[in-house]
This record gives structure tokens, C-alpha cells and sequence, in this order.
């Protein structure tokens, strides 16, 4: 069901005058996220820029409730909600473990992989800025290859986790991609996961200004250069089904991506690329793009 | 009505959590925790018992699932042992600074390497700081009661703690003892239908747990430390209701008296030691000396005051851990000397490293300890302040 930005609902649930960074996807995403999923909405937030958004105590910026919980336990605090809100007879409230990356693909995949397993019924969101954004900018196992890091001071040297791959081998009932650049899936995708029991993954990546050394203004034009490259592929993959997002389907034919080069150069991350990296990148993207034309409409996990 | 049953002291502690009526249960087996949890995965999975059951993928997740769980407003129940404790201990902070009254079982277990499967109270000893109750208990009837007698105290509004009910490994996990479950609806109205302290609530938003500065870190421990304090008051008084109203013997305070009024030499110990220490001081009582026991119940709230009561009138204390926290002695050796020590006329203190790994404690060792400490008294100083009993050359 398509809607346009108009329908997006009016009430505001992440007030202004947080204490997020100028710029910040995250918290677009956060505000877009309760938008599409309504009041009666539960966070679970580990350690992460979240943490801090939600402005210092007694204040907050959120207006749901959110359960803060310790780095790695994310998907397991969540799927303790879910059952002991099911254990009261409570059914008509979407609780959504909402993460930073490195507490996603990192420290905290185990708990998620669990909750995954036993179908927990939440939403499980991974607001994506590729690198550990809390504590300064450490790599995480999102970094993409060749990216500055505090702690990849000459680039990453590796490949980003394929978190929403690893999620979709769990057979659950939905896994997404999504970036606020584009609003309207985004807001589809949220409202989508809510109506389907199980635990459903989306997976958001988020441009952070000060982590991705960019203009604070830049931040949406990022992200929709992040998917008019390709660098960023928005799909489903609903039981088991692998789709490509509207956005992203035309680019299947490779003359539709704009070079790679144009999404890197924007960046001070990707500053000290040489031309043979950029000619990497963009070997690989072109090769996932062959990879995601086998396997588009396809049952990837049987 | 009330039943008697011959069971193990795990599956004692299952059908509490069931008495109880805990709504979740997120826990993941280690040994000698496992009869628990499967109990209660056929009580749950038969209808016996209504809840949600979580098989979680780890230590670490069953206690942030009891976090969500209870935080949604649940009845909260896990258990485990040694390294699932060791493993759990990020969020053992976690679950006492967020207030949640979350009830666990640790069987005590020693930690390895070596391997071992055994009884030791290293492994919730070692957890003494992380702001839970942590009650030690000495047969199946105390483990049940304690139980659900720690609901009604840690789910107070003065106290929401949550509480650790701790047992020997094997030793009271794996034996079997006649127990008696009151009646269901004479404890359901003992311990009414969880109200939570404060919960996830949709039409009450609040973040709770997020970024506090100096400006309030310290007072929310303050509160911690006062909900402690408060506990302290209130496990008695639970302790004098349950026994009252159910008929069974007292199982509640800080810590359980045996012959203390005129005794000069106290044994201080916990946990199913302190069972045989009851044997020891009675045969040494017939003997004709003037010996008494002081089993500790609970290790947090630590019974200064008691222990302060009894030490005013004895000539020497032997402290039994069955622990030891390398580099000083025994854990209950400290707390029991720094509770002494604002005493203007103080007994002197021996301590006893036994039965650590699950080597038998019995009542014969029980007494040599006790005689050695009687000799100190008669030369009026202690020869030898920490003893590991048995250690073999």
C-alpha cells in the first residue's frame, strides 16, 4: 500500500531540543520510525547514540516508552518485553529493539540471533552510521571497506557485514532495508513489519555528519546517494522472498547507478581513497548488483 | 490444601516459582540448575503453570529478558549456577539499579578452571555488590519458602530489588527431603497479584534508564542503599507472617540462632553447613560445652546488628566459608569481623576455609573447628587466623 508524505501522521513522538548531533539520521529515523508504528509503541534501546538523543535524566526527548538496556542485550530485554506483556494479555503494543550497529552486528548479534530464532514477536531496527558514533568513531564490523575510523586510521581494510543476509538465514517472517532519504517506504516498511507476527529485522543506514566527516546539511542527500549508487540497495526479503525496493529496482540496469565516486567524495571518511580503491568499490557493487539481479524475486532462504 | 511431598531441592525451587505464580521464566540450564529449569519448561509446556516460558541463548539474555520482562510489569523468575552467574553479572547491576523485583535461584556452584561441578558459594558470593538480596538456605522447606516469601519483600514498594535464594549445589540441589507446599489460595492471598513499582506503561511515557549526570547518579544510589535498609526491616516481619499463617517452622531473618543466649563459642556459617553445624553444636552441647551457631541468611542485607547482638556475649567466633576470596580469607570471615569491630569487647575470630569444589563439610569437622576455636578462647589469642580445613599436603 503506497502513501505519500502527506498521509505521514501529524503527532510528533521524539520532541525537539534533543541532544542529538546536527544532521543526524538517527534521530530522523527515530522520528519517522514512531510516526509510521503510533503511540502505543514500546523502545528498547542498548548503548548507543539513542542513549544520548534521549537527552539527560529527569528529561527526555521521547515521548513513548523506552527501556534502556546494556550493550549487548538488545534483542534478548526485547523479547523479555514481548513475553511478559503477552504473559498479562497485552497484544495491541509494538515493541521495537531499536540499536545502533556495532550493538547489532557486533556485541550484541548473539542476543539478536536468539530472539530470531524463537520468533520473538518485535521489530528489531539497526540505525546503521557504520562505525561506533557514541564513543567517538571506532570501527565497527559495519565499516565499509576502506573507511576512516579513529581505530582504521588508513581504512578499513575488510568488507561490511551483510547484517540483513545473516537475518533473512534465520528464516524470519520479514527483513528490510530502508533509508530516511526515501520516507515513504521507510514509513511503508515500519508499518509493514508491525502487522506481521514474528520478529521482523529492518535495517537503516544512517548518515552521521560528524562520524562521516560531512556537512550537517548533506545528511538526506547522502542517503539518497547511498541508494542512487547503489552502495545501499533498499529490498525485502519477505518469507524468504527477495525483492527490490521501488527506489532501488530500476537500477538493475547498471547505466541507472551513478558512479560510487560521487557518493565517496562527499565524504572526509573516504578522503584518502585512491583511485584504485574507488575502482574497487566500484567493482563490488557492481557485483552485488549482479548477485541482487539473480536473486530478485527469488526464494533466497528455503 | 497443603501438600507434603518428597522431592529435590531443584525441583522444590520450580514448584515455588509455580506457587508463586510467576508469569515469565527466561533461563538457560547449566548444572545443577537444570532439574529447575526443566520442571518448569513441563509445567509451562503441560498448562500446568501460566506464564511464558524463554528459552534464551544465554546467561547473559535470561537476565535481560527477566529485565524486559519484568519492566513490562511481569512476575519475573530465572535461575542458574557459577558460570552462568559469572556471565550474567553486567546485568545483575542492571536489574537492581532499574528497581525490577526480579526473583532468581543461584544453586551455588564452584567456578573453574578446573572444571567442577560442585558445591562452593564463590559464585554468588563473588555478586555481593551488585545491589540483589541474596538469601542462603539450608533444607527444601527453607528454599521453598524463601521463595515466595522474597516476592512479597522485593516486590514492596519500599524495597523493588531484586533477590538471589541461593543452595548448595548437589548437596541440597540433587537430594530429596520431605517438603510442604501450603495451600494455592491461601499463598495466592499471601502474595497477591504482582502490582509493579513502576512499568512500560504506553500512557505514562517515560525512558527509563537513560543518561543521568553527577547531578543524580549518586542519590539514585543513595535510594538503592535505603531499599537495602528497608529490607532489612521487612524479612522478619514476611518471615513471622508466613510461618504464622501456613503453620511451618520460621524460616525468615537475617540469620537463624541455634543456642546462642549463653554460648561462648559461636560457629558462624551459611547455607547447608549451617544443617550440619546444627548436628555439631548439639553433640557438643551434650558434651557440655557452651557452644551456639549463627547461620547467616542473608549475606545482603548483612545482619550487622545481630551479628553485633550475639558477639557481645562470646568468647570466640568460628567462621565457616565455604569461599574464599583470594588475598584476604573468607567473604563471610570479613563481613562477620567488620560487623565485630564496633564492638568495644570483642570475641576473637577464627576462620575456616572448607568444603570448597564440593568437598564434604560434616558435623565431626564441624566440631574439631569448633574445639580449635574453644582452645583460642582458653589461651585468650588466636594462633592462627585463616585455616584451610583439610587442605592436603
Amino acid at each position: 500500500m503506497m502513501i505519500t508524505l502527506k498521509e505521514l501522521p501529524t503527532e510528533e513522538y521524539i520532541l525537539p531540543g534533543n541532544a542529538s548531533c546536527a544532521g543526524c539520521s538517527a534521530a530522523l529515523s527515530i522520528r519517522l520510525a514512531v510516526k509510521a508504528l503510533g503511540k502505543r509503541t514500546i523502545f528498547v534501546v542498548p548503548a548507543c547514540c539513542t542513549s544520548v538523543i534521549q537527552s539527560l535524566f529527569p528529561l527526555t526527548s521521547m515521548n513513548i516508552p523506552v527501556l534502556n538496556v546494556a550493550f549487548a542485550s538488545a534483542g534478548a530485554a526485547a523479547s523479555g518485553v514481548t513475553s511478559g506483556l503477552r504473559a498479562q494479555g497485552i497484544e495491541d503494543i509494538t515493541v521495537v529493539a531499536w540499536a545502533g550497529d556495532g550493538g547489532t552486528v557486533d556485541i550484541g548479534i548473539q542476543a539478536l540471533s536468539g530472539a530470531a530464532e524463537r520468533r520473538a514477536d518485535f521489530i528489531y531496527a539497526c540505525y546503521d552510521n557504520e562505525a561506533y558514533g557514541n564513543t567517538g568513531m571506532q570501527r565497527s564490523g559495519s565499516t565499509p571497506l576502506g573507511a576512516w575510523t579513529t581505530t582504521t586510521p588508513t581504512g578499513k581494510r575488510e568488507e561490511k557485514k551483510n547484517m540483513p543476509l545473516i537475518m533473512a538465514a534465520h528464516k524470519i517472517p520479514y527483513v528490510a532495508t530502508l533509508s530516511p532519504s526515501y520516507p515513504t517506504d521507510f514509513v511503508e516498511k515500519f508499518q509493514k513489519a508491525k502487522a506481521i507476527r514474528g520478529t521482523k529485522y529492518l535495517h537503516v543506514l544512517a548518515p552521521c555528519p560528524p562520524g562521516w566527516r560531512t556537512d550537517p546539511a548533506m545528511s538526506v542527500e547522502l542517503g539518497r546517494l547511498a541508494v542512487q549508487t547503489g552502495i545501499w540497495a533498499l529490498f525485502e526479503i519477505e518469507k524468504g522472498i527477495f525483492s527490490l525496493s521501488a527506489p532501488s529496482k530500476p537500477l538493475l540496469e547498471k547505466s541507472r547507478r551513478k558512479p560510487v565516486r560521487l557518493y565517496l567524495e562527499e565524504q572526509g571518511r573516504f578522503r584518502h581513497l585512491t583511485e584504485q580503491d574507488i575502482s574497487q568499490i566500484q567493482l563490488n557493487v557492481d557485483e552485488a548488483w549482479e548477485h541482487y539481479r539473480k536473486i530478485n524475486q527469488t526464494k533466497i532462504c528455503p | 490444601m497443603a501438600l507434603t511431598l518428597v522431592d529435590s531441592g531443584d525441583h522444590v525451587a520450580g514448584l515455588a516459582a509455580k506457587a508463586a505464580r510467576a508469569e515469565v521464566v527466561a533461563a538457560y540450564p547449566i548444572t545443577p540448575q537444570t532439574a529447575i529449569v526443566e520442571i518448569i519448561a513441563e509445567l509451562v509446556n503441560s498448562g500446568r503453570m501460566k506464564g511464558e516460558y524463554i528459552c534464551v541463548e544465554s546467561e547473559h539474555s535470561a537476565m535481560a529478558a527477566s529485565i524486559g520482562a519484568s519492566a513490562s510489569g511481569a512476575r519475573t523468575f530465572t535461575a542458574t549456577s557459577s558460570h552462568g552467574l559469572a556471565y550474567m553479572h553486567e546485568m545483575l547491576h542492571w536489574a537492581s539499579a532499574a528497581r525490577l523485583p526480579i526473583v532468581m535461584v543461584v544453586v551455588n556452584r564452584a567456578i573453574g578452571p578446573p572444571w567442577n561441578v560442585f558445591a562452593d558459594l564463590s559464585d554468588s558470593l563473588s555478586q555481593r555488590d551488585t545491589g540483589w538480596l541474596q538469601f542462603y538456605c539450608a533444607s527444601h522447606q527453607e528454599i521453598f519458602d524463601t521463595i515466595i516469601q522474597a516476592y512479597k519483600i522485593c516486590e514492596d514498594s519500599r524495597v523493588l530489588l531484586p533477590t538471589m535464594i541461593c543452595f548448595e549445589g548437589f548437596v541440597l540441589s540433587h537430594t530429596s527431603m520431605p517438603f510442604t507446599i501450603p495451600d494455592q489460595q491461601d499463598m495466592d492471598s499471601f502474595l497477591p497479584h504482582y502490582k509493579p513499582g513502576w512499568k512500560l506503561d504506553v500512557d505514562n511515557p517515560i525512558s527509563h534508564g537513560t543518561l543521568a549526570s553527577s547531578d543524580h547518579y549518586m542519590e539514585l544510589r543513595y535510594l538503592l542503599q535505603e531499599a537495602m535498609d528497608s529490607a532489612r526491616e521487612l524479612i522478619p516481619i514476611v518471615g513471622k507472617e508466613y510461618a504464622e499463617r501456613f503453620g511451618l517452622p520460621y524460616h525468615g531473618g537475617l540469620l537463624e540462632e541455634v543456642s546462642c543466649d549463653d554460648a561462648e563459642i559461636v560457629v558462624v556459617t551459611m547455607g547447608a553447613t549451617g544443617s550440619e553445624a546444627k548436628v555439631a553444636v548439639r553433640r557438643l552441647r551434650d558434651d557440655g560445652y557452651r557452644v551456639g551457631l549463627a547461620r547467616i541468611r542473608t549475606f545482603r542485607p548483612f545482619p550487622i546488628e545481630e551479628v553485633k547482638r550475639i558477639g557481645r556475649k562470646a568468647k570466640a567466633f568460628a567462621v565457616i566459608d565455604r569461599a574464599i576470596s583470594p588475598g584476604v580469607g573468607g567473604p563471610l570471615f570479613t563481613e562477620v569481623q567488620s560487623a565485630l569491630c564496633d564492638l568495644e569487647v570483642r570475641p576473637l575470630t577464627m576462620n575456616f576455609i572448607a568444603g570448597i569444589g564440593g568437598r564434604d563439610i560434616t558435623a565431626k569437622d564441624i566440631e574439631t573447628m569448633t574445639m580449635r576455636a574453644s582452645k583460642c578462647a582458653e589461651k585468650g589469642k588466636v594462633d592462627q587466623r585463616l585455616t584451610w580445613y583439610g587442605l592436603k599436603e
